[in-house]
């Protein structure tokens, strides 16, 4: 047992500073018991001869200094096992479900390794989500990482539960395993999310984390970390392929803030810490396919951009790492337009290794930009048309102007419970497409047009029928 | 002699140790499981160490060991092809030694030290030889002679010189005063390679990406910067020069930036081919991968390690372009490493000598007559990732004091899916005047005039943009409406280039000039058939138009231009005969 000290100097914030101990190890985890004999926990900042500085991940609340301060000598460790699917955890992974404790088939440190590049297999399976600016325009592949930004008030979790629904690999059988940790969100949140996760049965290929919005915000530090621990044994050691839902990573980028702030650092741009970068990379990067590996981690995480302002530093910095990202438009949403998802500002990053013939279609990546273009110099217009008024409009503008709205009514909106395959979306695609003139239509190759544009279509039919027999 | 001192104190990446009396920049071990760490300052009895590993679990009283040696890289044969770590370890090394995921305590070295290389002599008994000088070479891939360079500050009488098949570490030859000589030799990697003297940048660095090459070139031995928010293209871009870039050698640092994209290049590299000498891109290749989520302190390291490599192929007089993807990540992990410290912090939390890092970083590249009398280049072009995209934040204007090219990315060309989304307004190269005479030499005298024509062209259309705005394109006069659709064209046919597909991903330069050659003289055409009666709405619905708008996509373009201009001729004549 170790060696328990009552050398508490001075506690500040979620921070306590001991005094006078024997070496203890950088990141070592740190058990604090309270007059009333229950134990926080804790984990160990700066390190020094003189002086330990410890962040306590339930908060410091009833810490006096004749707490006891143990450290244990290693780092923060996840029990791990494949009997985590069907469970609900706390925030700091304590079960929360009345279930038995897990049996650790291993402890893996929370903090997880950086893959070796060298080793990282590049990410090209086609997932497909049903939903049609997703699979059509920011194509998500398996052991990327895709967040969706989003804002208070719209309907991010419904789009998360419904990708979480839908999501399936082309000619692939396994089902995912979802990991869900929630940071700070509200019980009623929470509550969604599980009550849906039970409808359909996903749950019992679930591992659920949750910190609530009432519960410590030091612990949200560690959340994420234990949910993704578990999504990497599940996949590297289970063999399954992952995917991780994390919401909302804005509460949990507020906790940084003000452990920062707590520490007295130095901030960087608006009060965030310096390193917030780097702390975010050591979430996001942890997706991915391994070479020679038969799971994967695939990572979709909801952060809502505070004042809808994308370069805010949580957006931005996360933007930065991750593979892409899903905005949510409140404008679309106030048109009542669900999904609300704005495909001008969203990307995939992977789409390109995730598209094409033989996996999706030969003319995907050209439908899709076409479409971008379309839709933006529609959208241009509409601004326009603002000032100018319609009639000022060439015939040409017109059209682009009238193919903004088709797309938004007909491409963006669908139902919640309305699974589109891949092909239904790339054929909605071109027929918004053909009603603009085929001269326009500068990003697709005449091969494609030949064969996929509606008006030559019915003509190639019987040809291609022919050959097939 | 190793002197042995103690760990004070850890905070994340820096250790400060008591009881060494060690140099600035001397690698020093760390704690009971030797992490390599460096020397970053010395505050009366302490010396503070950034520490390239984790320092999880190492506590004070644990052993510092000073080396005495600075952080260093090996140079020799074997650098090609390779894909290190921050500190030039090389990464499948890692991978054999400790798995899938980057553990700690692992040493490498940068070079294969059993691999054994053919080595012929070029110099015998008896030559007088002087620093950086060429003893002999080595072929290194199949279209790289690796020429083995006496280091820089070695020089000397030949005593011995031997020709044979040798590694990295055996004796090939020895100096009059008993100077061993090998294939490889150690450089810090803090200090410039020196050359004889500096020389103009006059030769351009063909990318084959056209508003590169065709408005904003870049020279053999410049210096660019490519600054833009996230999605915007920094990464497809850098990685775009890194594969058609007419350099003969390429170092490719990702820097702080995402595993996946490093995996990417890996995978695709050694199925692509050189356009210039047909062999696979990854032979002419060095990549340095020190991802986001890799220790931070050799993050800081990458783009000196990376320079270096850069320097010594110089040295060989070949001309090296290098990426560095991203230099906000070197300059954000210099941040974090400073505030460790508690130093005073300028700008943003920046160090205040972010700008003399950036500057002296920058300062590295150039075109040089090398110390073996030869010539070399090294071209550097670092992405800037600016906070909110924000182009006033510190480190996009320190850089821009320093590059000479700016190849500005802008968010919402990238969002209309227009790319490269290179902002033709705001961005500029200084290189311009001094690369036209190459232009006049090798591709046409009348290439300085499309390019000075092509510009103003765009210029005036973002003049009559601002009307449009106002009241509307059909408001304007003909031959104003007509010149908004021919920059369309020169946007939409010239300036967008599609990195994703086989043909239009590389343009070569003579490719360039025909059909930027094409499209203004259709333009000029149009315009006579407008003063002739035609009408725009006929102009811009020619068939010869919407051809144009294909030539990218085709990759013999000599004829396709044929039958588009025949056409054209054909179609505008008989626009005006209607009349
Ligand atoms: N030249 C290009 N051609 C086609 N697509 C491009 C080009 N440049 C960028 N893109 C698209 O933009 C996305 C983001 O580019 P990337 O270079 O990763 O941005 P950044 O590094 O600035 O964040 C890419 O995934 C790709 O889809
Ligand atoms: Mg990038």
């Amino acid at each position: 047992m170790a060696k328990e000290y009552k050398t508490i100097g001075e506690i500040a914030g979620p921070l306590i500073f001991v005094e006078k101990t024997e070496p203890v190890g950088y990141n070592e985890l740190v058990n604090i018991t309270l007059a009333d004999g229950s134990v926080k926990r804790g984990q160990v900042l700066d390190t020094s001869k003189d002086i330990v500085v410890v962040q306590v991940f339930e908060g410091t609340g009833g810490l006096n200094k004749d707490s006891g301060v143990r450290f244990t000598g290693e780092t923060i460790k996840l029990p791990v096992s494949s009997e985590l699917l069907g469970r609900i955890l706390s925030g700091s992974g304590e079960p929360l479900d009345g279930g038995p404790r897990i049996v650790p088939e291993d402890r893996w440190e929370i903090t997880g390794a950086a893959i070796n590049p060298y080793s990282r297999k590049p990410p090209e399976e086609f997932i497909q989500t049903g939903i049609s600016t997703i699979d059509g325009m920011n194509t998500l592949v398996r052991g990327q990482k895709l967040p969706i930004f989003s804002g208070s008030g719209l309907p991010h979790n419904e789009i998360a539960l419904q990708i979480a629904r839908q999501a399936k690999v082309l000619g692939a059988e396994e089902e995912f395993a979802v990991v869900f940790a929630a940071m700070g969100i509200t019980s009623e949140e929470a509550q969604h999310f599980m009550y849906d996760f039970e409808r359909t049965g996903a749950l019992e290929r679930a591992v659920v984390f949750t910190n609530l919005a009432d519960d410590p915000a030091v612990e949200r530090l560690i959340t994420p970390r234990l949910a993704l621990t578990a999504a990497e044994y599940l996949a590297y050691e289970c063999e399954m392929h992952v995917l991780v839902i994390l919401t909302d990573m804005t509460n949990y980028c507020e906790a940084l803030r003000q452990m920062g702030a707590a520490r007295e650092e130095v901030p960087g741009r608006r009060g965030y810490p310096g390193y917030m970068y780097t702390d975010l990379a050591s979430l996001y990067e942890r997706a991915g396919v391994i070479k020679g590996r038969k799971g994967s981690v695939t990572q979709f995480s909801i952060l809502s951009m505070p004042g809808d302002d994308i370069t805010h530093p949580i957006p931005d910095l996360s933007g930065y790492i991750t593979e892409g990202q899903i905005v949510i438009s409140r404008e679309l949403h106030m048109k009542g337009i669900y999904p609300p998802i704005n495909v001008l500002p969203s990307l995939s990053r992977l789409m390109n290794s995730g598209i094409g013939p033989g996996r999706t279609r030969e003319d995907h990546k050209a439908v899709s930009d076409q479409l971008y273009a379309g839709y933006a110099e529609g959208l241009d217009l509409r601004g326009l048309v603002a000032i100018v008024g319609k009639e000022a409009l060439s015939e040409r503008d017109r059209k682009f102007l009238e193919f903004a709205d088709l797309f938004e009514d007909r491409f963006v909106r669908q139902g919640m419970e309305e699974d589109r395959d891949i092909e239904t979306t790339l054929d909605l695609g071109w027929e918004l497409l053909a009603t603009l003139s085929e001269a326009q239509l500068t990003r697709i190759d005449n091969k494609y047009i030949e064969k996929y544009h509606p008006a030559h279509r019915n003509k190639n039919k019987k040809t291609v029928e022919a050959s097939t027999e | 002699m190793e002197i042995k001192g103690e760990i004070y104190r850890i905070s994340g990446p820096v250790v400060t140790a008591l009881n060494i009396n060690a140099r600035m920049y001397d690698v020093v071990k760390v704690g009971d499981e030797g992490l390599m760490g460096e020397v970053i300052g010395i505050k009366g009895e302490k010396t503070i160490i950034q520490v390239y590993e984790d320092t999880s679990g190492v506590k004070p009283g644990e052993p510092v060991i000073d080396t005495g040696m600075p952080l260093s890289v090996e140079l020799g044969p074997g650098l090609l092809e390779s894909i290190y770590d921050g500190i030039q370890r090389p990464l499948p090394v890692l991978k054999e030694k400790m798995g899938d995921f980057i553990q700690r305590g692992v040493s490498a070295s940068g070079l294969d030290h059993n691999k054994q290389w053919e080595f012929k002599p070029v110099v015998k008994k008896g030559d007088k030889l002087k620093g950086g000088e060429i003893i002999g070479t080595v072929q290194e891939t199949g279209n790289i002679l690796h020429r083995i360079l006496l280091p820089p500050n070695v020089s000397g009488v030949v005593d011995e010189i031997n020709e044979g098949t040798f590694t990295v570490d055996d004796v090939i030859g020895r100096l009059s005063d008993g100077t061993e000589l090998k294939l490889m030799h150690y450089w810090p990697v803090r200090h410039p390679r020196p050359v004889k003297n500096k020389l103009r940048p006059t030769i351009p660095l063909i990318t084959g990406q056209r508003i590169f090459d065709g408005l904003f070139p870049l020279a053999k031995g410049g210096t660019a910067a490519i600054p833009g928010p996230f999605g915007s293209g920094k990464t497809v871009m850098q990685q775009q020069l890194a594969k058609w870039s007419d350099a003969e050698i390429v170092v490719y640092i990702g820097c702080g930036e995402r595993g996946n994209e490093m995996a990417d290049v890996l995978n695709e590299f050694p199925e692509l081919e050189d356009p210039k000498t047909g062999r696979p891109l990854m032979e002419r290749t060095v990549l340095i991968a020190n991802t986001s989520n890799m220790p931070v302190a050799a993050r800081e390291a990458s783009v000196y390690t990376g320079i270096t490599i850069a320097e010594y192929y110089r040295d060989m007089g070949y001309d090296v372009s290098l990426m560095a993807d991203s230099t906000s990540r070197w300059a954000e992990a210099m941040r974090e490493i400073s505030s460790r410290l508690e130093e005073m912090p300028g700008e943003e939390g920046y160090p205040a000598y972010l700008a003399a890092k950036l500057a002296e970083f920058y300062e590295r590249a150039g075109r040089a007559k090398t110390l073996c009398e030869d010539e070399g280049s090294v071209t550097v072009i670092g992405a800037v990732s600016p906070p909110g995209g924000d182009f006033s934040e510190p480190v996009t204007q320190n850089t821009l004091r320093i590059v000479k090219v700016f190849w500005a990315l802008d968010a919402k060309l990238a969002q209309r899916r227009h790319f490269p989304a290179i902002n033709w307004l705001t961005s500029y190269s200084l290189y311009g005047r001094t690369l036209d005479e190459w232009y006049n030499e090798n591709i046409s005298t009348e290439w300085t005039k499309l390019r000075s024509d092509t510009m103003n062209l765009l210029q005036r259309e973002a003049e009559l943009q601002d009307i449009v705005q106002l009241v509307g394109s059909d408001a304007l006069p003909d031959d104003q409406q007509l010149t908004l659709e021919i920059a369309r064209m020169v946007r939409e046919y010239f300036l967008q280039q599609n990195a994703y597909h086989d043909v239009d991903s590389y343009c070569p330069m003579i490719n360039q000039y025909k059909m930027l050659k094409a499209i203004l003289t259709w333009g000029e055409k149009a315009v006579l058939a407008l003063e002739s009666g035609a009408s725009v709405t006929n102009i811009v619905a020619l068939e010869s138009r919407d051809m144009l708008a294909k030539v990218r996509f085709e990759k013999d373009i000599d004829a396709v231009l044929d039958t588009v201009m025949k056409k054209a001729d054909e179609e505008f004549a008989a626009q005006t005969q209607q009349r």
